[in-house]
């Protein structure tokens, strides 16, 4: 019959953990990594127990943002994810070190489920899911993968990125995907354009995540990084998400 | 020892395949192990036998059968077919990466003939449940 085992252990890979939220956004560079990072560390500075997966695969830069250089994680039962800052933290970095990783579709899917029928989670209040940009194989699978997951999704004013995240919020309607808010990240284009949007689809809003020049001095320093405009900003609204 | 997850996952899929087809015992589980993720035969054996689950009498007197399947490449680039020796998948930290995640190899392994990374694993990837041999509700 030819059985692929790994989705029969998904569901209890992450038993232990509360909520499951996919930071996504419908274009490359619209500031994900950095969101979900900030996030997820934000959460845990304020006493929550967090993960954090880094699902863009064939870019991971979690770690960059909070300067983890870290190898192989330790082999139990499964792989545990390396704990960084209070964060627990998955990442293909770990394994491919610096070399590029070029996936197909097929492949995306193949690592995305080997890792969530590896690695133990523990109990968490939220895993933060990095999305890889679009809503391809890897966002298609997690919401397949896992009926839990709610999406915040990101975005700006800018023409041509409104337009995709308007596409995005119409497909997670569509396939009855819950939909946290949409987040404005580094603004541009006309001013209030994305709140607009969340109007006209009965979405919340969440807020404004302002363009911060020492932004690009802070990531790797976790510290410098608490200090930023982003984190505060993140930081205001993380509570109100859980 | 991701090995007891990956083992863990086949039985609990192997569970579910007597659910459906109405097994009151499973006399025996065949798996196929890829040479590309590197599992010993021997030991994924023994991670099957240690992660049945206490009070589980479908598994009570259930057999093991894990073969392995030599991985092939083929190049989308050039269209060569080669196995993992042919790759350039050697190095000690490449290998322990494709042992965890299999997709790996495309950050390590080329095509023999061209160097591209480009190529599709077509056989012996990782972990399949082959099938599962029991007597049906009902039966003798």
């Amino acid at each position: 019959m030819g059985i692929d085992p790994r989705s029969f252990v998904v569901e209890e890979r992450l038993s232990g953990v509360a909520r499951i939220i996919g930071v996504t956004g419908s274009k490359g560079g619209i500031g994900k990594s950095v969101i979900a990072s900030t996030l997820a560390l934000a959460l845990a500075d304020r006493c929550h127990r967090v993960g954090l997966f880094d699902l863009d695969f064939t870019s991971p830069s979690d770690h960059v943002v909070l300067g983890v250089d870290r190898s192989f994680p330790a082999e139990k039962f499964g792989i545990d994810p390396h704990q960084v800052h209070d964060i627990d933290m998955m990442s293909v970095a770990f394994f491919a070190g610096a070399a590029p990783v070029p996936l197909r579709g097929e492949a995306t899917t193949n690592a995305l489920l080997e890792l969530l029928a590896i690695t133990r989670w523990a109990d968490q209040n939220v895993l933060i899911l990095d999305m890889p940009p679009g809503l391809g194989d890897t966002s298609l699978d997690v919401i397949h993968l896992l009926p839990r997951l709610e999406f915040l999704l990101i975005g700006n004013g800018s023409r041509v990125v409104i337009e995709s995240v308007r596409r995005a919020v119409r497909l997670l309607t569509e396939l009855d995907v819950p939909l946290l808010g949409l987040l404005e990240n580094m603004p541009r284009g006309e001013e209030g354009t994305v709140a607009r949007l969340a109007a006209e689809f009965d979405v919340p809003f969440l807020g404004v995540v302002p363009a911060d020049e020492g932004l690009e001095k802070a990531l790797g320093d976790v510290e410098a990084l608490r200090q930023s405009a982003v984190y505060g900003a993140v930081a205001a609204l993380a509570e109100g998400l859980l | 020892m991701h090995e007891l997850a990956l083992a863990d996952s086949v039985v609990k899929a192997a569970l579910h395949a007597a659910d459906e087809a109405g097994l009151t015992e499973i006399g025996r589980i065949v798996v196929k192990v890829g040479e590309l993720q590197q599992i010993e035969k021997d030991l994924f054996e023994f991670s099957l036998t240690s992660v049945i689950p206490a009070n589980e009498p479908r598994l009570t007197d259930t057999e093991f059968d894990v073969a392995e399947e030599p991985v092939r490449f083929r190049c989308r680039s050039c269209g060569s077919e080669y196995g993992r020796e042919e790759s350039s998948l050697t190095g000690e930290d490449s290998g322990e990466a494709v042992h965890f995640i299999p997709e790996l190899s495309h950050a390590f392994a080329r095509c023999p003939s061209c160097h591209s990374p480009d190529f599709d694993i077509i056989q012996g990837r990782g972990i399949t449940l082959e099938r599962i041999e029991g007597t049906e509700t009902g039966g003798d």
